[in-house]
């Protein structure tokens, strides 16, 4: 059971992530071997409909020339949801923020750019309020690391010299108004998402932490809602591939005495 | 054929965030609007929406600089509806704690910061639950206890708590909807909080004062 505190009535979230490439939807394992699963605007329209709390869209193309389609993508998705969502994947500037924000998204992230040049989150919530402002940290266990995490960019690929607790207490302290804490170790294994570190960010940061990776039944959301801390979680496969339904999920959660949103559906 | 003029709802633009998702919802409900940063404009317009996200000091100077600020004073005076949206819901107040800003003072009241006590993480940030205090056209038709979604720092406190008529659990229960006359304020999201934020927008545009709904129904 649930035994945060009672008063509190801020629900947990359930977020959505869409990978989108060349503007369709694909989902990988372990950041490799992509698959494509669909329309991002119809999956996106279908789990708003499920009632969905939030959604995510990471352009994994992110090359100069098919940035175009991904903002199509987010104004069309922005014409047919009423819930906040954000875009992430490849932005490097402040007019590439201003470009998803003016096609409609509540929120952008940034991950790879942010380690390369921090400078980007000062300036983007400066701008646009740190509200807008997500950073998205790809971690993984190493025990040489004061908080036994790394900071990966690049999809994982790269290694940085990065503590992970470090970099969110840094990049929240420049503006960062959200974290999405992605494991690298359990992304795409369906076993559960990383407690350990979801736990010590959340506990340490006064910004909402959206836990990543790992989910592979409810049980898992419950786990990393209660015991992780976590204000969110992000679910990919659970859904695209796996067959759950938001409302089934959040009828698990209601089940471990979780608040979450249990209305949904749009004006018919 | 009688002759139809349709009615229009103006947004106000003070460079006080993205009103992009104002629009939408409102092209959604086939609202007849307009958004502008023009007094004059926005006084041929029936009713207002009044958006904002961001520091109520800078928006303050802002709808100075405009103009704004009294037009919207004038615009209330005159018996015409507003409806105050996030940090519209705050501004609307005599004062504002951030950054110790005197506001539009159409409503005695201030804004108050969450004091993050007890592990709250500010701003609150997320669906919550509205707990409607009374009768409310603005809620017609919404199920009680529903979500909306919030992010905010600071919270309107009006002074007189018969204004109050919504109350949303953060902490404290703070106020997280306002009515005074033809003003409503509401901190949380509309445009942004699904099926019944949208409820919500549409009983403003179609069912409170002209209704402002493109076409004939």
């Amino acid at each position: 059971m649930y035994t945060g505190e009672g008063l509190k009535m801020l629900q947990k979230r359930v977020i959505v992530c869409l990978d989108v490439k060349d503007g369709r939807t694909t989902k990988g394992v372990r950041f490799k071997g992509n698959v494509e699963v669909g329309d991002p605007v119809e999956m996106a329209a279908e789990y708003y409909r499920q009632g969905v709390d939030e959604l995510v869209f990471y352009d994994i193309t992110a090359s100069a020339e098919k940035r175009g389609i991904m903002i199509e993508v987010v104004r069309r998705v922005a014409r047919e949801i009423f819930i906040p969502f954000s875009v992430g994947g490849g932005i490097a500037s402040l007019d590439d923020m201003r470009s998803v924000i003016l096609a409609g998204a509540e929120k952008v992230s940034v991950n790879s750019q942010a380690v390369k040049n921090p400078e980007i989150i000062r300036q983007g919530a400066r701008i646009f309020g740190n509200q807008c402002i997500v950073l998205g940290m790809d971690a993984a266990r190493d025990s040489s690391m004061p908080s036994g995490y790394r900071v990966f960019i690049n999809g994982g690929r790269t290694a940085t010299d990065l503590d992970a607790l470090e970099w969110a207490h840094r990049a929240v302290d420049m503006g960062a108004g959200e974290i999405v804490l992605n494991s690298i170790d359990a992304d795409g294994t369906r076993e559960g998402y990383e407690i350990p570190l979801t736990k010590m960010v959340s506990e340490s940061v006064n910004v909402p932490v959206v836990a990543s990776g790992g989910a592979g039944k409810p049980e898992h959301l419950v786990q990393v809602l209660s015991e992780g801390k976590a204000d969110a979680a992000l679910i990919a496969s659970m859904v695209h591939i796996q067959g759950y339904t938001i409302a089934g999920i959040k009828d698990e959660l209601t089940k471990a005495g979780l608040p979450v949103r249990i209305d949904s559906g749009v004006i018919a | 054929m009688e002759d139809y003029k349709v009615k229009r709802v103006g947004v106000v633009d003070y460079d006080a965030g993205n009103l992009k998702s104002v629009e939408t919802a409102l092209e959604y409900l086939g609202a007849d609007y307009e958004i502008s940063k023009d007094p004059e404009t926005l006084a041929r317009t029936d009713k207002l929406i009044f958006p904002g996200v961001g520091e109520a000091g800078a928006a303050m100077d802002r709808l100075r600089h405009y103009g704004l600020d009294d037009f919207l004073r004038e615009f209330f005076r005159m018996g015409k509806y507003i409806l105050g949206i996030c940090l519209g819901a705050q501004i609307v107040l005599s004062k504002s704690e951030e950054t110790d800003t005197g506001c539009l003072d159409l409503i005695p009241g201030t804004a108050l910061k969450f004091s993050g006590e007890g592990g709250l993480k500010v701003p609150h940030m997320g669906w919550n639950t509205v707990h409607v205090t009374g009768e409310s056209l603005l809620f017609k038709g919404i199920p009680e206890d529903s979500s909306f979604y919030f992010v905010h720092s600071y919270y309107p406190s009006p002074d007189d708590p018969e204004r109050v008529i919504a109350r949303t659990d953060y902490g404290l229960q703070f106020c997280s909807a306002i009515c005074r006359d033809n003003l409503y304020a509401v901190q949380f999201h509309p445009e942004k909080s699904g099926r019944w934020g949208l409820q919500l927008l549409h009983n403003y545009i179609a069912d409170i004062g002209p209704r402002c709904i493109q076409g004939r129904d």
